[in-house]
């Protein structure tokens, strides 16, 4: 059964008279039931499905909570790696935003052409992973061992295929390429202007309070990156701008989005010039046990904050893992924006919201 | 042209009638096939000989899709007035493909590389009882295993 | 002849010539999309390019069982593709397809095209109200609502061209375009690019937009906006009649092609012929223009997203009732001034 969140919405004549999200409908429990009787290496698969448009980035912050508390220092090239892939995986989640949403108004060929440009990515990140959704490539202290782990490849790691640097860049190309048709296509369509432009306008500060992150935060103009903040990886050492709007309506969530996807090529290539050389990954026991102790390790995952508060006892499974995913937060607005708007702009404000329900339904 | 009003509407129109004279991307997939990246994680292929039958991968599988069984056997002794071996001997090793989410673990934690990836993903079945894949089954895979790609230079 | 023979021939001229027509459009429209897209779309049906795919697909259908929901007007619900077919197919009944090959040429034919054509809206209707359905209501609704909005637009546009032919008969309007003058001296060939589409450039694009509208085509398919309303007022029809409903889409695309050809694109004319010649040629420069003219509707159609409800009725009333108002205007002027 294909997942779904139910929208029960009151209709009075054609304006909606606000709106609950009851969610739970594909709820698979990953911190309770799922996560609680795995060992690490086990969620860290798990984890990728939480939102499964960008899995590789859901991986970054657990296992960053799992070296916070083994205290680990991952080694540069493995960091570099992370920040190839997360930025991949960026794109990608933002490409099928850009094909859906004007799907979601009923234009149809942006979604054909983003997606053909987005297989590129996933190509990319197949490669490297194997995977092309669920990559389940970080381990703790950095990226994954070989495939087959037995003597005769021991010491090898899972590096870069050969070509892929080559490859990565010019798939770069392509995207901004793509950037600029969905320009043509889409962004300056006045029919699209018309749907967008002044529709579900969330304050910055409403924004806040309703504790919004990611493209919809900085859309309402508040300048909030968690790279440019506090992050695992080392963004620092690149040169990129966080893209803000200025109403916060849909248009702007939209146009946010598509300048991260350019931004983020930009994060890529950069990368990709200067990766250095080196381990790719820190020692690490085999037999992976935690000692007790907190973490909560947070990154800005390309729907929002996503974060992992996890509690461990020592041992090879958790005692506890929250997991505060972006999309459950940032639906959490949906009640207050959708009051009072009309049927049709109700299908655009969900839309420009971007979820994906694997992260609202966790 | 600046003249004009709509311009969103021009560009959006001359987009489409572009690709509409390009050659598409997509392919006719049951004749025509691409051919998935070395690393694809499409199927579990299991070397028979290589297995001693440790359950590691049964035992680090998320969603316990491995199903192993095994006894340990007499052997004669390699030389004469040798000592007798005992060699553990793999009787079931089956893979539920309905279970399993294709997360690799058990690639990775096996100590005596019998597991391998490979990217052959053509095995669909009408039923999902079918899934399940024996031993024969996954041995017949590992002749589809590519050689592992060249990596990047450092 | 005897007159029920005679019947007999229209009516199969009508379906035979509209049906595949229909089926070529959707064809188009599968293919055309495709390609749009980058796909290579339908490729197995029928051989080397899938040709056979609407066919197929309509097979599909008739298989399909055919349900009615529990709480439905059922006489109605069941009545409603009919009604919609019917309307579509009625106005082919005036199309000229050559100087002699007209099924039924009325003088009133473009007030008569005008008229059944909105019958469909009545199946729409009756289909959303019956269907027991809140998305079919609200389509229904909507759909009749958009249709009614776009009538007056259509009507107007269409009146343009009637007072510059000076007639309301479709063969009087092709015979009037062909033997247009510019200023009394340009040969007569000039006409194959018709003189109305020059003059009545106001009326030909109103006319487009509304029949676009009146379509239930993106950018103004609201009534089955699927983001929305799942699928409109076709949420519960199943098999046959969806395909009834499916099929009067495409066809209602055809006659609204056919006829703005023939209003503004000059119909079946062609320069140098005339008589029997133009009897068998005429049919075939039709139909191509119905095809360069749904080529367009397609087109608009994967390019751009929808409009909503608001702002297609502020387009309606306040942009294109004014702009025909004021083409009538200026076509009656220059009509008796010059």
């Amino acid at each position: 059964m294909p997942p779904r969140t139910r929208k029960a919405t009151t209709s009075d004549r054609d304006r909606s008279s606000g709106g609950h999200a009851p969610v739970g409908c594909c709820r698979i429990d990953r911190d309770r039931d799922a996560a609680e009787v795995r060992t690490y290496p086990q969620i860290i698969a798990l984890v990728n499905r939480i939102d499964w448009v960008s899995g590789f980035a859901n991986e970054i912050p657990f296992v960053g909570a799992i070296e916070k508390l083994l205290d680990i220092e991952v080694p540069e090239r493995a960091q570099y790696i992370r920040l190839i892939l997360t930025e991949l995986a960026r794109i990608s989640s933002h490409l099928v935003f850009a094909s859906s949403y004007p799907l979601e108004l009923g234009a149809s060929t942006p979604l054909m052409h983003a997606m053909r440009e987005r297989e590129h990515v996933l190509e990319l990140l197949e490669s490297v992973t194997g995977g092309r959704f669920h990559p389940n490539f970080n381990r703790v202290g950095g990226v994954k061992p070989a495939a087959g782990g037995g003597s005769t490849m021991k010491k090898l790691t899972q590096d870069l295929p050969a070509g892929f640097l080559a490859a990565a860049d010019a798939a770069m190309h392509n995207v901004l390429d793509i950037c600029d048709d969905i320009d043509r296509l889409v962004t300056g369509n006045e029919l699209f202007l018309a749907r967008t432009v002044g529709v579900g306008e969330i304050p910055g500060a409403k924004a806040i309070e309703y504790g919004v992150t990611g493209p919809n935060l900085r859309a309402s103009g508040v300048k909030f990156d968690l790279r440019k903040v506090e992050s695992l990886l080392p963004y620092d050492q690149f040169d990129f701008e966080i893209p803000v709007g200025n109403n916060g309506d849909c248009f702007d969530r939209y146009v946010v989005r598509i300048q991260e996807i350019r931004q983020a090529a930009g994060i890529v290539r950069q990368a990709i010039a200067k990766i250095p050389s080196g381990p790719l990954r820190a020692k690490v026991p085999r037999i992976l046990k935690v000692p007790p102790g907190e973490a909560y390790v947070r990154a800005e995952n390309p729907k929002g904050e996503m974060g992992y508060y996890l509690i461990s006892e020592g041992g090879r499974i958790p005692y506890r893992l929250k997991i505060r995913s972006a999309s459950f937060s940032n639906l959490s607005i949906l009640p207050w924006v959708l009051e009072g708007a009309l049927i049709p702009d109700l299908v655009a404000i969900l839309g420009s919201l971007d979820f994906v329900l694997g992260d609202v339904d966790r | 042209m600046a003249v004009l009003p709509y311009k969103g509407l021009r560009t959006g129109m001359l987009l489409t009638l572009k690709t509409l004279f390009k050659k598409p991307v997509t392919i006719n997939y049951p004749l025509e096939k691409e051919t998935p990246v070395p690393r694809a994680r499409g199927v579990i292929a299991l070397d028979t000989e290589a297995c001693t039958v440790c359950m590691l991968c049964a035992r680090e599988c998320p969603d316990w899709c491995i199903y192993i069984e095994g006894h340990k056997q007499e052997e004669p002794p390699a030389k004469e007035g040798g000592r007798v071996r005992t060699r553990a001997t793999l009787d079931r090793f089956d893979i539920d493909y309905a279970l399993c989410m294709y997360c690799g673990i058990c690639v990775e934690v096996c100590p005596f590389d019998a597991l391998f990836w490979s990217p052959d993903y053509e095995y669909s079945e009408f039923g999902i009882s079918d899934m399940l894949h024996d031993k024969d089954r996954l041995t017949y895979w590992l002749s589809t295993v590519p050689d592992p790609p060249a990596l990047e230079k450092q | 002849m005897n007159f029920w023979l005679l019947l007999l021939v229209k009516v199969g001229l009508v379906l035979g010539v509209m049906m595949p027509g229909a089926l070529v459009i959707i064809f188009g429209e599968l293919k055309i999309s495709a390609h749009m897209q980058s796909r290579i779309g339908p490729y197995f049906a029928g051989g080397r390019f899938g040709w056979a795919q609407p066919l197929a697909d309509g097979l599909k259908f008739l298989q399909k069982e055919d349900l009615v929901p529990a709480d439905a007007d059922r006489t109605v619900y069941k009545l409603a593709p009919y009604v919609v077919l019917m309307g579509t197919l009625a106005t082919f009944v005036i199309i000229p397809f050559s100087p002699d090959l007209v099924p039924r040429d009325l003088d009133l034919g473009v007030f008569y095209v005008l008229a059944v054509s909105s019958l469909s809206t009545l199946g729409v209707l009756m289909a959303g109200w019956s269907s027991a359905n809140k998305y079919s209501l609200m389509g229904g609704l909507r759909a009749a609502a958009q249709l009614i909005a776009y009538e007056l637009p259509l009507v107007l546009a269409v009146i343009g061209v009637a007072i510059q032919a000076g007639s309301l008969s479709l063969n009087d309007i092709v015979t009037a375009q062909a033997s247009w003058q510019w200023f009394n001296v340009a040969p007569e060939w000039l006409n194959v690019i018709s003189p109305f589409m020059i003059l009545q450039v106001v009326g030909l694009t109103i006319f487009l937009i509304a029949s676009l509208a009146e379509l239930s085509r993106i950018p103004f398919d609201m009534p089955i906006a699927e983001s929305e309303l799942t699928m409109g007022y076709l949420t519960e029809y199943s098999g046959m009649r969806f395909t009834m409903f499916f099929l009067g889409e495409y066809a209602g695309l055809v006659s609204m092609a056919a006829i703005a050809a023939t209003l503004f694109l000059g119909g079946y004319w062609v320069p140098g012929l005339d008589g029997d010649v133009l009897n068998f040629v005429g049919p075939v420069v039709l139909l191509s223009k119905v095809m360069i003219i749904a080529f367009l509707f397609i087109w608009l159609r994967w390019t751009f997203p929808r409009l909503r409800e608001d702002q297609l009725q502020t387009l309606a009333w306040k942009w294109l009732i004014p702009a025909g108002l004021a083409n009538i205007l200026v076509t009656a002027f220059f009509r008796v001034v010059f």
